[in-house]
């Protein structure tokens, strides 16, 4: 019987604490859903239960946001920049970090970390003389000027979190693979590149996201607004001097973050720890 | 099926000498395995056969063709890593798959040699498994499985049972050594357990250090060790060594019995020992103690079988002998083995 007490006991404990978690995860999100369908005097009286429709729901910020600002552009050009900036941070910082992964003594690390070091540098420093290079090479206002400067955030990043993970593939897969009749590079492609799918989503996801918040060289390098991102042409637009349009802001959060929470329930369980159980031992 | 030459194989890593001017010749067919001691060479000189590892000096030849500077997938080797490397990302079937899928074979040859495969090592029910839900002993079934699906001229297995517990390591021993006889395909197998060396080997190669010490059947290098380090190194436990000025005589624990109970009747020479305490150990007794003059005081041990009776108490002093023919030889300052007959024979006049 006490047995029984004690597992019901640890099974509602286990539910509990899972609970708060997911409640403290998803309530960003409620909060964007409902402020987005709410009435802009709904939201604004402190009578009204902040966390449930008083008055009834209204599409009137959707309406604004399509209509009154060019979202869906801005949109567009989030995607096309985004996709670019995946593709280049990919095809750079893999053979980058399995390189550095596989180079053994001082060098490898030392260029490992010297190369993490230049993502701790924050744009708010390296803008001004970023600015002076776009204007060099006669890419201001243009929308591949992201194109270029936002891997110079993601790269490093991506390259040093794909180093940890090809350092946890087992030498012994990729020598196995060669006797087994493939190149050097076939092995890496058909072997390492599979069991470390994780790492190269993780940073897709991440350049994908770091592209759509991305802040202070889109507002610097951009001017025209047809050619803004997503997180600059919400707060451009939407702030007018104190008057924040918080229910079209939401909505455009809420949008802007579906692509992303679509990528990653793909993949979700790719990303399920322990992918390279089995290979050794 | 091919003949497999390290001719004077060396290799450096920064300081270490990991492998010293080796030569070695496994012919075909042949099951040559390389035993030595933890951090003697062994793995170096296999991942040099197999292309993993670039000598530093050395030519690798492998059906008589030179192979030194070719990449490790045009040697037509397979070897079975300690680690089994299985892919994780792929079923058993794909693994065994792979590396028929490698070299571009029909989709239909494949199933037949992945089914034959699997057959020969009775996992055909795990075929669609991922490694990692399989045990320790299905993993090593499947790496071999792998190994054997492309019909191989070599095979390096390089302590392929390390990983298995006692039980199933008797079995798959057994197993190993059947498949590579009906193979008949030239096998290398690293270890650094004599049992399983003496079990499995037609030669065995030992090393220390980077240096073939012996390479030779399992008798020969048990009945007949080259030098000093193999004598001690292959036995269990090890061969005795007595110091007489500039030889040294070696003999094994089995061979030194009581002299009244000694299955020679004559040409044995005879010891005194003194006991200091013996170990009781089911099939045998092992009888330790020191020898008395003529001998220097050196501690041996005899083993004997339970069967044999003898009271041997622990404080008495007991003849014991060895046959001469169980006597070794080793020069004192090189630790190799001196010729027999002319000079075994005189040393058994000293000794009686
Ligand atoms: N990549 C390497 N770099 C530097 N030294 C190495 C390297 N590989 C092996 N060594 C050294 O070479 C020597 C032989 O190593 P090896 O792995 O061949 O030993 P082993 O006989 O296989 O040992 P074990 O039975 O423990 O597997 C060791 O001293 C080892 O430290
Ligand atoms: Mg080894």
């Amino acid at each position: 019987m006490t047995g029984g007490l004690a597992r019901t006991a640890r099974r509602v404990g286990r539910f509990g604490l899972l609970a708060g978690f997911v409640g403290f995860l998803a309530f960003p999100f409620y909060w964007m859903l409902i402020t987005t369908f709410k009435t802009t005097q709904d939201l604004h009286n402190t009578e009204y239960n902040p966390y449930l429709f008083h008055d009834p729901p209204t599409l009137e910020h959707l309406r604004t946001l399509f209509e009154d600002t060019i979202f869906l552009q801005w949109l567009w050009n989030t995607a096309f920049v985004g996709v670019l900036v995946v593709i280049i941070t990919i095809v750079l910082a893999v053979p980058a970090g399995y390189s550095l992964a596989r180079t053994t003594g001082r060098w490898g690390q030392t260029l490992g970390v010297g190369i993490f070091l230049t993502y701790l540098v924050p744009p708010t420093i390296l803008f001004i003389p970023l600015a002076r290079v776009i204007a060099w090479l006669g890419l201001q206002d243009s929308l591949w000027s992201l194109v270029l400067v936002y891997p110079s955030i993601s790269v490093p990043f991506c390259t040093w979190l794909l180093m940890g993970f090809f350092k946890a593939v087992p030498r012994d897969l990729e020598e196995a693979a060669m006797l087994d009749g493939l190149s050097r590079l076939a092995a890496f492609v058909r072997v390492v590149v599979p069991v470390s799918i994780a790492g190269i989503l993780t940073c897709v996801i991440f350049t994908f996201t770091l592209v759509f918040q991305e802040f202070v060289y889109g507002v610097t390098f951009i001017t025209a607004s047809t050619n803004y991102t997503v997180s600059v042409g919400v707060p451009t637009f939407l702030v007018r001097g104190d008057v924040y349009f918080w229910g079209s802001m939401m909505a455009a959060c809420l949008i802007a973050s579906l692509p992303i929470a679509v990528i990653y329930n793909l993949f979700v369980d790719r990303f399920v720890a322990g992918f390279t159980a089995g290979a050794v031992k | 099926m091919a003949i497999v030459e390290a001719r004077n194989i060396s290799k450096k890593f920064a300081e270490v000498t990991a492998v010293e001017q080796i030569n070695l010749t496994a012919e075909e067919g042949e099951f040559l395995v390389l035993l030595g001691p933890s951090g003697c060479g062994k793995t170096t000189l296999m991942r040099m056969i197999a292309g993993l590892e670039q000598p530093s000096a050395g030519r690798i030849v492998i059906g008589g063709r030179d192979v030194t500077d070719l990449p490790p997938r045009t040697r037509n080797i397979a070897m079975v890593f300690q680690s089994y490397a299985l892919y994780p990302h792929m079923t058993v079937a794909g693994n065994i798959a792979f590396p028929l899928r490698a070299r571009g074979t029909s989709k239909v040859e494949t199933a037949e040699r992945v089914t034959w495969a699997a057959r020969m090592f009775d996992i055909e029910r795990l075929l669609d498994r991922k490694p990692r839900q399989l045990s320790g002993g299905e993993r090593q079934r499947v790496a071999l499985a792998r190994a054997v699906v492309r019909k191989p001229e070599v095979f390096l297995l390089d302590e392929p049972l390390s990983n298995l517990d006692a039980k199933l390591r008797h079995s798959a021993r057994d197993e190993l050594k059947q498949f590579q006889r009906n193979l008949g395909t030239t096998t290398l197998y690293v270890t650094h357990d004599q049992v399983e060396a003496m079990g499995l080997g037609d030669r065995i190669a030992v090393l220390n250090q980077g240096l073939v010490h012996q390479i030779g059947t399992p008798q020969q290098v048990y009945d007949r060790p080259a030098d000093i380090f193999v004598a001690t190194f292959i036995g269990s436990p090890p061969m005795n060594l007595v110091e007489l000025d500039d030889v040294v005589l070696g003999f094994r624990p089995e061979s030194f019995l009581p002299e009244e109970v000694h299955p020679a009747q004559d040409g044995r020479s005879r010891l005194p020992f003194r006991i200091t305490r013996s170990e009781y150990l089911g099939a045998d007794r092992l009888v330790y103690g020191v020898l008395e003059p003529p001998y220097p005081p050196t501690h041996v041990i005899s083993k004997l079988p339970t069967n044999i009776r003898v009271e041997v108490n622990s404080g008495e002093r007991h003849d014991f002998a060895v046959r001469l023919a169980d006597l070794n030889r080793f020069d004192r300052a090189s630790g190799r083995r001196l010729a027999e007959d002319g000079e075994a024979a005189s040393a058994t006049s000293d000794l009686t």
